[in-house]
């Protein structure tokens, strides 16, 4: 098999999935949306009192994050599996992992991506000044991948499943934790003066770690499911 | 406990194209499903220009059987091998000879037909032209349909769709489950003008049908899951 056949069916695999999402764009907008109007109930539960926003800023808008982004991750093989098509994906030539890439990299850019763009509008709405909504840009930017990686696996063994939906929620979100704690957690110890190099490294390591290992476990864990 | 016979080989026809080489080779398969064993000790061999048909009750086991073949569900025992090699073992290689249609049609029904053969193509690591592909679903009678969601069609249609694959792919082996419901007289006949073809050229197929298809080109086998 060639460089360029891999090329092409990873390719492929990520401009349907697209193509599938931009004909069906309430999937994309329900995640997109729910995240918005989750952050902006906080004020009116919280109060308007803005040092408190300020402070737990960060957090509410990755724990909203990570919610929306869970949304989704029910029907990233789902639909594929219920019309035949993983079927016809699992005996493609291909590694079976990369072509599952692809399709992470097409649910982050469909559901992460929307998410990390609209944050900084979010930052401002609870008070976040410039410096601390680029580097909450920042966490997003490396978590929300992995979130996307690390939730593949949850689907791939949750397939087929009956409730498979909470199933997900039960499996992935305890996995989420080093990834919510890192990324929230940067912008406060900002504040508090220590830098976020750190946590930036730490989410930067999370993110090659899932890149690496999660295609390749999401793989298994679907010819598993189907068997 | 159910049994299977082998009513073995009915040459007809003759004209088989190349070697006598063994291609597909099923060794003492066994498949459970729940703690329900469908059959064991199954054996059977293929070669090109060879046409199997399994036959069997409901729940007898042909679906297992098939998907076991492809490599979707591990065989509670035995191996079936491909050249000589677990199908495991070489996973990518025994795929790119392989076309499975399963009870599924296995298309997209947001994408329209041509873009689905367009993705199938392009997965299996080759890009089809599109002039093949029109002319492909012109031959198996989609003509005029191509611009249409899948969804919209007719099951027959779209099982035209799934069928199409076959004949923009230039696999070896065809693995079709119940490849005749849903379809039209036409649509049969054109099926099995298709599977002559395939096997003539040096094909192989596999399939499963409670229809009495005549096809008497190549060397015929058949495999009855039923109890006995």
């Amino acid at each position: 098999m060639s460089d360029s056949s891999l090329l092409l069916a990873s390719r492929t695999m990520l401009a349907r999935d697209f193509t599938l999402a931009m004909r069906r764009k309430a999937d994309v907008l329900t995640t997109l949306f729910f995240f918005l109007i989750v952050v902006s109930l906080f004020p009116l539960g919280v109060g308007p009192e803005m040092e408190t926003l300020r402070q737990i800023a960060p957090g509410v808008i990755w724990v909203a994050a990570l919610l929306a982004s869970m949304l989704s991750l029910g029907r990233l093989f789902s639909d594929d599996y219920q019309d035949g098509t993983l079927e016809q994906i699992m005996l493609e030539p291909q590694p079976l992992s990369l072509l599952v890439l692809s399709k992470v990299l097409a649910h982050w850019l469909l559901s992460g991506l929307p998410l990390v763009v609209f944050s900084p509008l979010l930052g401002m709405q609870l008070g976040l000044d410039g410096e601390a909504i680029v580097l909450l840009l920042i966490t997003l930017l490396l978590g929300t991948p992995a979130l996307s990686l690390i939730g593949a696996v949850g689907a791939a063994l949750t397939l087929g499943l009956r409730g498979g939906g909470v199933l997900i929620s039960l499996l992935v979100l305890p996995l989420y934790i080093p990834i919510l704690i890192f990324g929230a957690g940067a912008v406060e110890s900002q504040n508090a003066g220590l830098g976020a190099q750190a946590h930036l490294s730490i989410l930067g390591a999370f993110l090659m770690l899932t890149l690496v290992f999660a295609p390749v476990s999401a793989a298994v864990a679907l010819r598993i499911s189907m068997d | 406990m159910l049994h299977w016979s082998l009513n073995d080989t009915w040459a007809a026809g003759g004209q088989i194209a190349g070697k006598d080489e063994k291609m597909l080779e099923v060794r003492e398969l066994e498949c459970v499903r729940g703690d329900h064993r469908l059959f064991k000790d199954l054996n059977f061999t293929l070669r090109p220009g060879e046409l199997l048909y399994l036959r069997g009750k409901n729940g007898s086991g042909k679906t297992s059987l098939l998907r076991t073949i492809c490599g979707l569900t591990t065989p509670a025992g035995g191996e079936v091998l491909w050249k000589g090699e677990n199908i495991r073992s070489l996973r990518d290689e025994f795929n790119r000879g392989l076309t499975f249609l399963g009870h599924l049609n296995g298309i997209k029904g947001e994408l329209n037909a041509l873009e689905n053969l367009q993705v199938a193509s392009a997965l299996s690591g080759e890009k089809v032209p599109e002039n093949q592909i029109h002319d492909a679903l012109q031959q198996i009678g989609l003509k005029g349909r191509e611009d249409l969601p899948t969804k919209v069609l007719s099951q027959g249609q779209k099982r035209r769709v799934a069928l199409a694959r076959l004949l923009i792919s230039k696999t070896t082996l065809w693995v079709l489950d119940e490849p005749f419901t849903a379809l039209d007289v036409h649509a049969v006949e054109l099926l099995k003008g298709l599977i002559t073809r395939h096997l003539t050229s040096g094909g192989m197929v596999i399939l499963t049908t409670h229809q009495h298809v005549a096809i008497d080109t190549g060397v015929l086998k058949e495999i009855d899951l039923s109890a006995a």
